[in-house]
């Protein structure tokens, strides 16, 4: 039943999700890639696509993924999935919060999260990394092509622009337009 | 209650209930202690604003998480005052020890403390739809040009453009976690299990939760153990 199936595995990258955006990468490649729903590749663009259009990563995630495995009614299993850990979460919380905020025990569980969620996004650069530069896998021919160090150069052009805080979607038309450029230029 | 007309809605009936609604307020002033507990009034014409303004927010804010935060407040706090100043920092501690995205979170929570879980249900809807319908159309957009030269191109820049975004949020994520040895560990530990030795997130973050929670309350005991002996 893949429409039951959608809907349970947005349900736990929903409830997984702390802080949401990148973090969530490492899980939803556990998740989504593994089951043959997205490439890596595939991923990866739809993290630019995401980041250009309104809305949060996760609904938008669960929205393409629904929608290319299952239609509309796969996008509705996976969206709602996706939301419903934290209505109901949000909905028990509200009516507790100030024992909720208060509770060593919540603090503690945040203590934990906070850092691993950092890792996630580390790990989440090596993967994307690996898409990126080498989508046929790290090989010497894959060094000899021009297209890696094109790659390296974009990579290395668009950090600076984005620890100069230039808007994500600067960063994405700009990539684009030198990726058609070069693309054309050395007919990869 | 100026401002209230500037909104998208200039119906009569708008602004009619929005001058009953201010009436109302200004009859039973906030003298209570808890002025947090305040309750908007709960007729249909507010939960059909909290759709409408939620639909709002999801469809101008990009990027979501942090990004929504300053729109939230000002349709939510000043243009409706639906909640208050002290209870956006309330939320946003809220949603940031809550699993799901922070603007789910948030539309949930002002939705419930609005109107119950009605509102909670409409506000949230309101939040999802306009990214629901426009990634459901770009989806066969995406489908259907994917494999033009031009589109595989720009995706292959994108796709170094979309490293250079992940490796600048790790840097702000890493500047904001308190430093720590024990932190530094953890991510560390994390990092390496799931980029090199492929255990799926889920299980990291579940270990992570549970070393937080007992080093929290061995910390708690220690300190319970010191202010005994004083």
């Amino acid at each position: 039943m893949i429409y039951l199936e959608l809907f349970l595995t947005f349900f736990k990258i929903g409830l997984f999700t702390f802080g949401g955006g990148y973090a969530m990468l490492p899980l939803v490649q556990a998740e989504v890639a593994t089951l043959g729903w997205l490439d890596e590749a595939t991923l990866v663009n739809f993290v630019a696509i995401s980041e250009s259009t309104p809305g949060p990563f996760a609904i938008n995630l669960a929205t393409f993924v629904g929608t290319q495995v299952g239609g509309i009614l796969g996008a509705v299993c996976a969206t709602v999935g996706v939301i419903l850990p934290s209505f109901i979460v949000i909905l028990i919380v509200a009516k507790v919060y100030d024992k909720f905020r208060k509770s060593r025990a919540v603090m503690g569980v945040m203590e934990g999260l906070k850092p691993a969620t950092v890792g996630l996004i580390a790990a989440a650069v090596i993967s994307v990394g690996q898409t990126a530069l080498f989508p046929g896998g790290i090989s010497l021919e894959a060094l000899a092509s021009p297209a890696i160090y094109i790659s390296l150069a974009i990579f290395a052009l668009m950090t600076v622009l984005a620890f100069k805080k230039v808007h994500p979607i600067i960063i994405v038309v700009i990539s684009a337009v030198v990726g058609i450029g070069v693309g054309f230029a050395l007919g990869l | 209650m100026q401002e209230e007309k500037k909104t998208i809605q200039p119906s009569e009936g708008d602004t009619t209930l929005g001058k009953i609604t201010e009436a109302e307020a200004e009859q039973n002033p906030q003298t209570t202690v808890d002025a947090k507990k305040k309750k908007p009034k709960r007729d249909k014409r507010t939960l059909l604003q909290l759709f409408l303004t939620f639909f709002k927010i999801g469809l101008f804010t990009f990027g979501g998480g942090y990004a929504m935060i300053p729109i939230i407040q000002r349709e939510t706090v000043e243009k409706r005052g639906w909640i208050t100043e002290d209870d956006i920092v309330e939320i946003l501690a809220i949603a940031e020890s809550t699993p799901g995205p922070i603007s789910v979170n948030t539309a949930t929570f002002v939705g419930y403390r609005t109107w119950g879980v009605l509102g909670a249900f409409l506000a949230t809807l309101g939040l999802v739809l306009p990214s629901f319908g426009i990634i459901f159309g770009l989806f066969f957009v995406y489908e259907t040009f994917n494999e033009l030269a031009v589109v595989r191109y720009a995706f292959w820049g994108i796709r170094a453009g979309v490293l250079a975004l992940i490796v600048k949020a790790f840097w702000t994520m890493l500047r904001k976690c308190p430093r720590k040895v024990a932190n530094y560990l953890i991510a560390l530990v994390a990092f390496v299990l799931v980029a090199f030795v492929g255990i799926n997130a889920v299980f990291v973050l579940l270990g992570s939760a549970i070393v937080g929670l007992v080093y929290s309350i061995i910390a708690t005991k220690a300190m319970r153990k010191k202010e005994g002996k004083k």
